[in-house]
């Protein structure tokens, strides 16, 4: 589509422009543009500049460390990690997802729950709702969440309580609302107890009718500029995720399934042990993310889109009535049989709220999260494999262990990874439709910044900062004369330095 | 009359034979301490316990307690020597509490807390040091180890053993097991031996037990290691704990 941006011929002789580091997001990234001297994009790149090395210093620790070293690559979805490893060293002591006793199931289905919906709530109230509510394009002054909560008291509010709900039920399942514990090698280290169940039952039917209006609310600004929300930023790509074996929406357990743009299968219910017959890794020379994709369509047409776009474009249905209804009519609004539209997993990630939201309370009421059995333990093993549907798409934790329970490989491959590809894509493509030929400013340049949050992506799985991060954009002519320069301070202040 | 001393200007009676600090724990009252345990020999190399004696510092874990003694332990310069302390254990091995399986079961970190150290202060020495799992049932993390040399006594007056070891000097100090291998799985150490239940850091470990025990339940939870240091020295009985998390829409204390 528009990989023919993605590396320039003659770049010596290109203005280069970048927008470093990327905000709102979490974690660190650049965009760098290469211009000609018609202000024509020639070339555009998503670069992660930051790099962690987890798969390398976990080796040499006991796996049952796992879980809660794990967590720590992320402040936001550290549940996602921790009960990722969970599952890979479920195996390690002999169990398999069905063995799991139902308490610990559910009781991790529960925190896996909380943790999407706080995590969905962060991204779309506060980094991307000033985006949506105000304009791409708006005054810098109004792009954070301040801004939504002075103009917009109601829905400000209302995203902030609703990820706090989230951290609660995090909370009073693990201990702390980030990085606690509860998840052990073949269960869980607590229930519920009546207290702790009863206080969160308190505030869900209110959860439930913010969730559903926070999807009313999205519609409502995807369908009153409909072609242009179809439009920007949107490639049409492959899709993969975990579904139910009955093929409806799953985040915490299930089988593999692709779809291509068409809607059409190409794989489905796979195990996901075997993820590395179907998926391989390629690496680039210009940035730390690897570049997954489907070994049976090859490096070139093999890369894919994960998350919630993902995940509501290939179930068959969502088991709780609400969300379904409100899948039903995301469907509609496009006519085809893949939404293809970029800016619409905003849309099915308010859609995931609401699952969350009514999947909570159906199992709030079920005792099983009050029971005492929790751990369950078979034949040591020594390998062993987790994969999680995470806020921001499948996420894949693959040990192995040797005689003494020591960690000696890993690979993790990380949701935003799955979404390298397409960022780019999604990056070149408003570059090259939106921005090739124009004088940039910096209003213009946070349109690369809204493709880019449409994914949520987690650059670094770790740090995140909101709104006022600086910024500095230059403009080098063809000579590598500085001739304009924008500086964006912490502070918010924008300055504009001539070169 | 019974013989006394003070500490803190607070009058103490003691015994004959008793130190500093068996008088301090059987009144009540906390010096902080790690390498020490009643129980055994006393070792006097954490010198966190040091208090002021008539002008003079010294280890209240060895000292003996004598008639009349002027003793000081909570004044400015002895916390701050004492965070100090504890801030060169910290940067000496590699203590990263947020993954340790011993947070808030701790007695290193609790300390830490009780003294109100908020950071290394001291440049981490990141030493390179190995983890020893080769035992079925017993593992050592030797990045944890403070050299308090309770295993050692442990495995010599409680289990009748003779285990563990501290070799080598200042900073080439390290623990080292009864083997010609050098390592656990060699030597005749048990699951069951006090030994391995006896490290005050996450240096010697159960295998196979870590995060077991939630947040809300874990010993410094809810309690700072004065009140749980003096519970357990059995002066006093163990407060009653709160419920393990507290529910409320107020921000209830979080584990560590």
């Amino acid at each position: 589509m528009y990989e023919h941006l993605e590396t320039a011929e003659n770049r010596d002789s290109l203005k280069r422009v970048v927008v470093d580091p990327v905000s709102r997001v979490e974690g660190h990234g650049k965009v760098t543009l290469l211009l000609d001297a018609d202000n024509k994009v020639q070339q555009a790149r998503l670069h992660i500049v930051e790099f962690r090395g987890f798969e390398r210093f976990i080796q040499g620790r006991p796996y049952w460390e796992l879980p809660v070293l794990v967590q720590r690559l992320c402040g936001i979805c550290p549940v996602s990690h921790h009960l990722a490893a969970a599952k890979a060293i479920d195996q390690l002591v002999g169990i398999d997802p069905e063995n799991l006793p139902a308490s610990a199931d559910k009781l991790r289905r529960l925190l896996h729950f909380g943790q999407v919906l706080q995590s969905h709530a962060l991204h779309f109230f506060h980094l991307s709702s000033p985006d949506l509510l105000f304009g791409f394009e708006s005054d810098i002054s109004k792009r954070s969440i301040v801004a939504v909560l002075s103009e917009y008291p109601e829905i400000g509010v209302q995203g902030v309580k609703l990820r706090k709900y989230g951290q609660e039920v995090i909370r009073m399942v693990s201990g702390k609302r980030i990085h606690g514990t509860g998840a052990i090698a073949g269960g869980m280290n607590k229930s519920l107890t009546k207290a702790e169940r009863d206080y969160l039952l308190e505030d869900i039917d209110q959860m439930i009718t913010w969730a559903a209006g926070s999807v009313a609310l999205i519609k409502k600004v995807h369908c009153s500029n409909l072609p242009y929300y179809d439009e920007f930023a949107t490639i049409r790509t492959n899709y993969l995720g975990l579904t139910k074996p009955d093929g409806a929406l799953e985040l915490y357990h299930g089988g593999i399934r692709a779809k291509n743009e068409h809607g059409e299968i190409i794989m489905d219910q796979v195990d996901y042990c075997q993820y590395n017959d179907y998926i391989h890794e390629e690496v680039r020379s210009w940035t730390y993310m690897k570049f997954p994709y489907l070994l049976s369509l090859g490096q070139e047409n093999g890369w894919y889109r994960v998350g919630p776009l993902a995940r509501v474009n290939n179930c068959d249905y969502i088991d709780t009535p609400l969300a379904e209804a409100a899948r039903v009519e995301f469907k509609a609004h496009s006519g085809e049989a893949m939404v293809h539209s970029t800016l619409a997993f905003h849309w099915t990630r308010l859609i995931e709220i609401l699952h969350c939201a009514e999947s909570i309370k159906q199992l709030l009421n079920d005792p099983d999260i009050m029971g005492h059995d929790l751990v369950a333990q078979g034949e040591k093993r020594y390998e062993g494999v987790g994969v999680i549907e995470a806020p921001r798409g499948t996420l894949f934790h693959h040990y192995q262990v040797d005689e003494n329970d020591i960690v000696t490989k890993a690979n993790l491959i990380v949701s935003t990874t799955s979404n390298n590809m397409a960022m780019n894509e999604s990056v070149r493509q408003v570059a090259a439709e939106y921005l090739s030929g124009r004088e940039l400013t910096e209003p213009l340049l946070n349109n690369l910044e809204v493709a880019i949050r449409a994914y949520d992506p987690c650059l670094s799985c770790a740090t995140h900062a909101v709104g006022k991060m600086p910024l500095q954009l230059e403009l080098v002519d063809v000579d590598g004369k500085l001739i304009d320069k924008l500086v964006k301070h912490s502070d918010g202040q924008i300055e504009r330095e001539h070169g | 009359m019974s013989k006394t001393i003070t500490i803190d200007g607070k009058t103490i009676p003691f015994e004959d034979g008793q130190t500093i600090m068996d008088a301090a724990m059987a009144a009540d009252v906390y010096i902080p301490h790690l390498c020490h345990q009643p129980e055994f020999t006393p070792h006097g190399s954490c010198k966190l316990c040091t208090v002021n004696v008539n002008g003079r510092n010294c280890s209240a874990c060895t000292f003996p307690a004598m008639d009349g003694q002027d003793v000081l332990s909570e004044t400015k310069e002895l916390i701050d020597d004492r965070k100090k302390i504890t801030q060169m254990l910290f940067v000496e091995g590699n203590h990263f509490c947020p993954s340790c399986e011993k947070t808030g079961n701790c007695q290193l970190q609790a300390v830490a807390y009780h003294l109100n150290m908020l950071d290394n202060h001291f440049p981490l020495f990141y030493p390179d040091r190995n983890v020893d799992a080769s035992h079925a049932e017993v593992m050592i993390d030797h990045n944890r180890c403070i050299f308090c040399a309770l295993c050692v006594r442990a495995s010599q007056q409680t289990d009748g053993k003779n285990v563990f070891a501290l070799s080598g000097r200042g900073i080439h100090k390290h623990l080292i097991v009864n083997a010609e291998s050098g390592l656990l799985k060699d030597t005749d150490v048990d699951v069951n031996d006090q030994a391995v239940h006896i490290c005050p850091t996450g240096a010697i470990l159960v295998k196979r037990t870590g995060y077991q025990v939630p947040i809300g339940e874990r010993i410094y939870d809810h309690q700072q290691i004065d009140q749980v240091s003096l519970a357990a020295s059995g002066s006093r009985p163990v407060a009653t704990l709160p419920p393990s998390l507290a529910v409320g829409k107020e921000h209830p204390k979080h584990g560590k």
